[in-house]
């Protein structure tokens, strides 16, 4: 899927998204939640990205802040050689084909007063000029892509299954023929013999139709089978990025290693010997994280300089890079 | 269908309906298992597969009606919990039966203390002192691992995380020393890292107490991890039973063998494309009269859409629901 000549189709340097808190009658700001701190990272044409971490700890603000939902605090992305992250109005509005999401709640995220046609037509609707017959033509075309026979274009949302509903979602977001596509835990709401149907069929789009993605998700194993590099993330900020080979196989960010030791293993065989880590305690708030490394308050290794200064983001081997004092 | 060994509890021929406006929803057709003193017994299953509906059954938690228990035998500690009285029942809840449910935010109270909602039960069921509730309710806090226990007792559920609930529910189940735990997905609303402490908490308290569990649960890598037998469950039926490494290791049922098969691998080589099982899950309108699992199994022939399939022993603790012989790849001769 990869090859050396691909050019990064993203590129977020530094993105920040902190939501303000306000207090007392005069509505002052008291403090932020930093739900995305500076984060860092490129995704190349045609390649999938997968971001993991527990829940809280920004990645959905993350993939949320790289389509533009929100305003962002700071930083930059590049979509394609343009920078995205201060357009406005009908600039950023020309932008948004380019760029689609998948959500996780397939009920929630169609209406459920449409038709499925009207609901995979809406964004030919507001962003394509097209004839009703031509506009007919594209959803009978992208319901064969996603599996959805025909006939159903004029059915609604509740009489289909879960698994249905999320290719409902699939057909909404290629309508426009993006080049990047956010997946925000796309399966996780879905039953496990249903979850391998959903992601085969985001695995033959992407071939089919060169798609980039960033998966987001909280399934290290479905991660790990999908993207070909990952990033982990932890209360708002990269701990560690690197292809999904040596992720998964050498971890070395101590909450990698951690949150890699936690998947349960479909085989008794090896559930016992396993070397498990158990985090103690609970992810701290990010409206008040602590000082130094955001892990020091969980993390087993943790020495005096984990609580003072914060670890750079740097390089610790080819395509891999790790936010920690104590990786050599 | 088990050996003969001590039980706890024994669920045979089970069978409830819910009487609803669109027909009857046949949500569990003949079950049939028991639990030993000690044991871990794993229900596996998809949504709507009645996992939980046969454990709400065991002990009339479900609104009666539309529900309705219409066939089967449920035997606790030796007595038929069938023909309790309402007063009876009450007793065996929360008392000899403790529950841990899915979501710890939904079934904790949150307008009343942590500390009320513990010493509840041990009052009720005890008949303990005011008192003496609030010291025991403080060891059970301490017991499930949560820091400074007597002056998080007046703590409201809001003032919890996640995991910490469940520690919460843990405690509420095992306030009067149950002799059977039953577990409804008790992991399936938190993260990993937290799943892993709760789980290795269960671990540890069953080793310090001894209590039976019933731990339900749709991700198989759990019950590899803690269960000493599986049965797993489809359309309301169980379809496939055996010791758990038996289950992992030779599984006979072409239901459990694909949903083993569309797991990724974490370990080991990336896989090229996951096997996957087309189609839905039936709808439940009907009572079965052939293999529910026959329109999206790749192994059915003519006798499965025609019959539905008792369960078989393959070899002593190994039961299957299956026209289909996986040793041989043809028909079973049963």
């Amino acid at each position: 899927m990869l090859d050396g000549t691909s050019k990064p189709l993203l590129k977020v340097n530094n993105l920040k998204m902190h939501f303000p808190i306000y207090r007392g009658i005069l509505k002052k700001q008291v403090g932020a939640v930093k739900a995305v701190d500076g984060i860092s990272f490129d995704i190349m044409q045609g390649e999938t990205l997968g971001l993991v971490g527990e829940s809280g700890c920004g990645k959905s603000t993350a993939g949320r802040c790289v389509l533009r939902l929100y305003e962002v605090t700071d930083g930059n992305i590049e979509l394609d050689g343009e920078d995205i992250a201060d357009l406005t109005g009908p600039q950023l509005r020309a932008k948004r084909p380019e760029m689609q999401m998948i959500f996780q709640d397939p009920q929630a995220s169609l209406n459920p007063r449409m038709t499925v046609g009207s609901i995979i037509s809406e964004p030919l609707y507001e962003h394509r000029k097209m004839t009703k017959p031509e506009r007919r033509a594209r959803v009978d075309e992208l319901m064969d892509a996603v599996g959805l026979a025909r006939r159903f274009a004029d059915r609604y949302p509740h009489e289909f299954s879960g698994g249905q509903r999320q290719r409902i979602g699939i057909a909404r977001a290629l309508a426009l023929n993006p080049k990047f596509i956010v997946c925000d835990e796309p399966i996780a709401a879905l039953d496990v013999s249903i979850q391998a149907q959903v992601v085969n069929l985001l695995e033959d789009l992407q071939e089919k139709l060169g798609l980039t993605y960033l998966f987001i998700s909280h399934d290290l194993s479905m991660v790990r089978h999908l993207a070909d590099r990952v990033a982990v993330m932890y209360l708002g900020k990269l701990v560690e990025l690197g292809d999904s080979e040596t992720l998964y196989t050498a971890p070395q960010h101590p909450y990698t290693q951690a949150l890699l030791s936690a998947v349960p293993h479909p085989d008794p065989a090896k559930a016992g010997n396993i070397d498990r880590v158990i985090l103690q305690g609970d992810v701290p708030s990010p409206a008040n994280p602590p000082k130094g490394c955001n892990f020091c308050t969980r993390c087993p290794v943790a020495t005096e300089i984990c609580h003072k200064d914060e670890p750079e983001w740097r390089q610790i081997g080819e395509g891999h890079f790790a936010a920690c004092h104590l990786i050599k | 269908m088990l050996d003969a060994r001590a039980t706890i509890l024994d669920v045979a021929n089970l069978k409830t309906v819910f009487n609803t406006r669109d027909g009857m929803v046949h949500a569990v057709n003949h079950v049939s298992f028991s639990l030993a003193p000690g044991e871990l017994l794993g229900i596996v299953g998809e949504s709507g597969s009645g996992k939980s509906v046969t454990m709400m059954s065991l002990l009339k938690l479900l609104p009666m009606p539309p529900a309705e228990i219409t066939d089967g035998d449920i035997t606790f500690d030796g007595r038929d919990v069938r023909a309790m009285s309402d007063d009876e029942l009450r007793r065996v809840r929360g008392g000899e039966i403790g529950f841990i449910f899915q979501d710890p935010m939904t079934s904790l109270n949150p307008v009343f203390t942590v500390g009320f909602q513990i010493m509840e039960p041990l009052r009720i069921h005890l008949g303990l002192n005011k008192k003496a509730a609030r010291i025991r309710a403080a060891e059970l806090l301490e017991l499930v691992g949560i820091p400074d226990a007597t002056a998080r007792l007046k703590d409201f559920p809001h003032q919890f995380s996640g995991g910490m609930r469940q520690r919460v529910m843990i405690a509420i189940a095992l306030a009067c020393d149950p002799k059977v735990l039953i577990a409804d997905e008790p992991t399936t609303a938190l993260d990993v890292t937290i799943q892993a402490q709760i789980i290795e908490l269960i671990k540890e308290l069953r080793q310090k107490l001894g209590m039976a569990i019933i731990w339900i649960t749709h991700d198989l890598g759990v019950i590899a991890e803690i269960a000493d037998r599986v049965a797993v469950m489809y359309a309301g039926q169980i379809v496939e039973h055996a010791e758990v490494s038996e289950l992992f290791k030779n599984p006979q049922h072409p239901y459990t063998r694909a949903l083993l098969e569309t797991l990724p691998d974490m370990s080991g080589t990336r896989s090229k494309r996951l096997r996957s099982i087309d189609g839905q899950p039936p709808a439940l309108g009907k009572a079965p009269s052939h293999c529910e699992f026959a329109p999206r199994c790749t192994h059915a022939f003519d006798r499965c859409l025609k019959e539905n399939p008792k369960r078989r022993d393959v070899s002593d603790n190994h039961d299957v629901a299956c026209w289909w012989d996986a040793k041989t790849g043809g028909a079973a001769d049963a």
